[in-house]
């Protein structure tokens, strides 16, 4: 593994890790985001956990998507986006005038809901992030492209046509590419947008099992509007509410004893 | 006999009864009729042309006909061959595309890309593509005079310390860089079209990736836009091959004794030997069976391009459709 | 720590991205050019500077240093830069060449009230004289001669004939083609005749010129039975060739682009497909329609080879049964005779200008109008 190639975030890692207690990753606090007049996402303040999963529930046009890209700055990307509040990986508020967010995507990858593989080859596409951050030598590529795609899980499907089109595969192997493709650059952190709505049942089960083992190296927050789906797979859950954040903690806690009526009504399915 | 009801409406005695057809809507039919009968004229139009031409040209066509090198009297059907005015005509449409490709794919790239949308600047900058699109050919051609043969041209020539006017007269150079010009708007249309045509999801998964944006469009769109591109030039090309009122003045010359070798050399050209050979025959029945075959070189090479570049059009559409 | 490099970390990015912008700028600075560089040449005649009268007043060679140098400069007629680098000696022989010149001026044009005239005043482009020769005012182009009479009201009415007829036949048919093809017709039928159609936007100009000289002159002459073989009619009809496939596009676009379910509701109360097309969709779409037909008037009055091929004499006469001199074709034509930097260079520029304005104006309504019908349907989808 080409461990000198990518620099990691530094420190609480190690720590958290050994004494089993996973410290907050990311702290956010008073964040709200503006479309132009119209305000999406209101005061949230949240710590999202290192080396779990944490789930954004709520209703649609809640904000949690919108929320989930405020964590790798892809809501820059709008014309007329503002930010009050701040966001901070690690030590690092992310928000700050010298923060360089191509770097910061490096760190926080995300898959998208509708997958999107590039029009290459499988291979390309998983060596992409690489080859924009450096990596020429080919075998450290080809070790880095096993590496990912066994951990997405799709290496024993492919492995003997690396080098065809990635539109040629299913539904559920095109996104379980793009999570390859995100994990291959070792981002700390893996955002996922509704990764398996788009789905039929046996692929989102095998993204949800995919999930499960990445979190052993993956910090990952993950947006879906199903909830069976939130508590299978996360260790913490936020729900939201018309850009607020009701209620956020351990997802037993959540789902079974919820302190908020809002959230009751929600994860007892009285509305969403 | 059915009863009326108290709100006065009538019942119709058998249901339906009111849908057959019963008056017949003559002015629908007759506009409808004009309407179909004005799109038969042009398809009509589009057929006798190309068939005369086809008909007469077709059998004056050889293969020496497109080989041949003729002496300054054209109209001699013995003798006389096209071969360097396709030469001509190939060579400043070359050069153009040279041109053209880069300026209209930038601008293309900077319009789709970077660009923000309500900003005046860019509503100037699409007007003014617009226009140039709307520009008549000859105003080019007085431009190419005025501009690079008159100003850049002379300036260049004593920038360089040419004993005589080097630069500074028509030339293939500056008939080429006329035509990219012209045919500016075309190419950035072309490659606009196919720059929209790819899904917004492509680009945000190499930026999450931590690609910078040029790095996205070097690396993914612009691949993806590729055949469109080409499309554009090709399209560019065809219609640049065929224009004459732009290269009157900037470069093209009646007879020349040798091929054009360099960029401030003078060349022949198809379209302008239609001319003139259609306008300055002394005996036009003589010169009919060439004229018609010099017409038909002419269109064949315009409609083979027009045609490759819809075929490209055509699969990348497909393509696209797959994809999104 | 790795994320705080800021913008500074890719100064080539950078230098890239400022370079993609100014390429797109040129296309501003391309219209600019066009304007200056055509006005440029134009500009003497447009302010009036220039004189072409044969006979002027004569300064003799031994007054020449009474005289101040910028008057020495305008007397001669010389660019600055050549007037520099002249000596004395060589400014005198100039004045000298000019004494003789005028002196060689024959008696009888000497006496001739035209040789004192500058005909290229506006008085003398626009308004009718009375020529000596003459018997009454006219409007004359004819640049050739000892005198040359420049008015360009021949050109324009020429211009407006041939621009008039192609319009004439253009536009009913292809607006009726579009109507057709877009509201009428199946939709197979939309798919096979709309490439058709482009198509002959693809025949270059010459071809149809070509066409028209050799095949549709005598043709309709033997239909119509006019006197002049090659006239404004035949020109006008040719020129609506390369005006249709056009006028057609972009009143098709228009047409297609009025929302189903406008033509939906029509034809769910009962109304027949013309009565929908004519009475809901065409009104819906008349901007766009007539965007297509002043862009078509951009096209045709801008149209050159066409017209050069099948007519050429300059006649000053409505009839469209005579033959017609168009601004285009006069610059086609006489460019190559003009003298570089003479009356007639700048005249012919000037009359580029002219062109060049009148399309850039029809040109930026046309697409004014089809930007606000295209707003207005989006916002009702």
């Amino acid at each position: 593994m080409p461990e000198n190639a990518l620099p990691k975030l530094e420190v609480k890692t190690a720590l958290a890790a050994a004494s089993g207690n996973a410290a907050p990753l990311i702290e956010i606090k008073k964040l709200s985001l503006f479309y132009g007049q119209a305000q999406a996402l209101k005061n949230i303040s949240l710590s999202i956990r290192e080396r779990v999963v944490t789930a954004f529930i709520g209703p649609s046009g809640c904000g949690k998507s919108t929320l989930l890209r405020c964590l790798n700055r892809m809501n820059d990307l709008i014309d007329g986006v503002r930010i009050e509040g701040s966001v901070r990986i690690g030590q690092h508020d992310i928000y700050a005038p010298d923060v360089d967010v191509i770097e910061l995507r490096k760190r926080v990858g995300m898959v998208f809901q509708k997958s999107n593989p590039f029009p290459k080859s499988i291979y390309d596409n998983v060596a992409y992030g690489l080859r924009i951050q450096g990596v020429k030598n080919k075998s450290d590529l080809d070790a880095a492209v096993e590496q990912s795609l066994r951990g997405a899980a799709l290496w024993d499907e492919v492995k003997d046509r690396l080098h065809t089109s990635a539109l040629g595969l299913s539904g559920g192997q095109q996104q379980r590419l793009c999570i390859a493709r995100a994990i291959a650059v070792k981002p700390e952190i893996v955002l996922m947008d509704e990764p398996a709505s788009a789905l039929d049942p046996i692929a989102t089960a095998r993204v949800e099992d995919l999930i499960l083992e990445l979190k052993r190296d993956f910090t990952i927050v993950i947006v879906t509007h199903n909830m069976q789906q939130a508590t299978r797979i996360s260790d913490d859950t936020a729900f939201f509410y018309m850009g607020e954040l009701i209620e956020a903690g351990p997802t037993q806690k959540i789902f079974t004893n919820p302190r908020q009526k809002r959230t009751e009504d929600y994860v007892t399915g009285r509305f969403g | 006999m059915n009863p009326i009801p108290p709100t006065g409406m009538i019942i119709p005695t058998e249901p339906g009864r009111h849908f057959r057809a019963g008056k017949f809507d003559f002015w629908s039919f007759f506009f409808s009729g004009l309407t179909g009968l004005a799109t038969l004229l042009i398809l009509a139009i589009l057929a006798v042309l190309l068939g005369n031409i086809i008909i007469n040209g077709w059998p004056n066509l050889s293969w020496h006909f497109v080989s041949t090198i003729p002496r300054k009297d054209f109209f001699d059907p013995a003798t006389t061959g096209v071969l360097p005015m396709i030469i001509g005509t190939t060579i400043r449409v070359f050069v153009m595309t040279i041109f053209v490709l880069p300026i209209g794919v930038i601008t293309a790239i900077y319009l789709t890309e970077y660009a923000p949308t309500d900003s005046m600047l860019t509503r100037i900058i699409r007007a003014a593509v617009n226009n140039l699109a709307g520009v008549p050919s000859i105003v080019f051609g007085l431009f190419g005079l005025g501009f690079f043969i008159n100003f850049i041209g002379r300036n260049l020539d004593e920038f360089l310390q040419n004993p005589g006017p080097v630069w500074g007269q028509p030339a293939v150079l500056w008939a080429s860089l006329t035509l990219a010009v012209m045919t500016l708007p075309v190419v950035i249309v072309a490659t606009e079209e196919s720059l929209k045509a790819i899904p917004l999801g492509l680009r945000e998964a190499s930026l999450a990736l931590g690609a910078t944006k040029l790095e996205t469009i070097c690396k993914v769109v612009l691949p993806q836009a590729l055949p469109g591109i080409m499309t554009g030039g090709i399209l560019a090309v065809s219609r640049a091959a065929g224009e004459v009122a732009p290269i009157l003045f900037t470069g093209v010359a009646y007879y020349m004794a040798s091929l054009p070798s360099k960029l401030s050399d003078q060349f022949m050209d198809l379209g302008y030997h239609v001319f003139v050979l259609s306008t300055q025959s002394p005996d036009i029945e003589r010169t009919r069976p060439i004229l018609y075959a010099t017409v038909l070189v002419l269109l064949l090479l315009t409609f083979a391009l027009n045609f490759v570049a819809i075929l490209i059009r055509a699969r990348v559409r497909k393509k696209l459709r797959a994809l999104g | 720590m790795g994320i705080h490099r800021g913008h500074r970390a890719r100064p080539l990015e950078w230098i890239a991205e400022r370079g993609i912008f100014l390429v797109a700028l040129s296309t501003i600075l391309m219209i600019f050019l066009i304007f200056v560089f055509v006005g440029r040449e134009a500009m003497p005649i447009l302010f009036g500077q220039e004189n072409s009268a044969l006979i002027k007043p004569v300064i003799p060679p031994e007054e020449m240093d009474r005289l101040k140098p910028e008057e020495l400069q305008a007397y001669l007629g010389l660019s600055d830069k050549a007037f520099r680098q002249m000596e004395r000696e060589t400014l005198r022989e100039l004045m000298i060449v000019k004494q003789e010149a005028q002196e060689e001026i024959p008696e009888q044009l000497r006496n001739d009230p035209d040789a004192h005239l500058n005909t290229t005043e506006w008085s003398a482009m626009l308004l009718p004289r009375q020529w000596s020769g003459y018997d009454e005012p006219v409007y004359i182009w004819q640049p050739i001669g000892s005198i040359h009479k420049y008015n360009i009201v021949p050109l324009i009415i020429g211009s407006l004939k041939v621009t008039l007829v192609g319009l004439l036949v253009a536009v009913p048919l292809a607006v009726g083609a579009a109507i057709y093809v877009s509201q009428l017709a199946r939709p197979r039928v939309r798919e096979v005749v709309k490439p058709v159609i482009e198509m002959l936007s693809g025949i270059p100009s010459v071809v149809i010129g070509f066409f028209a000289l050799l095949v549709m002159a005598s043709v309709l002459q033997s239909v119509f039975g006019y006197q002049t073989r090659l006239n404004a009619f035949v020109a006008g009809i040719a020129l609506s060739f390369a005006v249709i496939p056009l006028v057609f596009s972009i009143a098709e676009d228009a047409l297609t682009s009025v929302p189903r379910s406008y033509t939906q509701a029509a034809l769910a109360l009962g109304a027949s497909r013309w009565q929908t097309a004519w009475q809901i969709v065409l009104p819906t779409a008349l901007p766009g329609v007539f965007a297509a037909v002043v862009l078509g008037f951009g096209r045709a009055i801008g149209e050159t080879m066409i017209v050069l091929m099948v007519c050429s004499a300059s006649v000053v006469s409505w009839s469209i049964f005579d033959s017609a001199r168009t601004i285009t074709t006069t610059i086609a034509a006489e460019m190559a005779e003009a003298v570089a930097g003479g009356h007639h260079y700048r005249i012919l520029f000037m009359l580029g200008a002219i062109l060049f304005a009148v399309t850039f104006i029809s040109n930026l309504i046309g697409d004014v109008v089809i930007h606000r019908l295209k707003h207005r349907l989006e916002g009702k989808r």
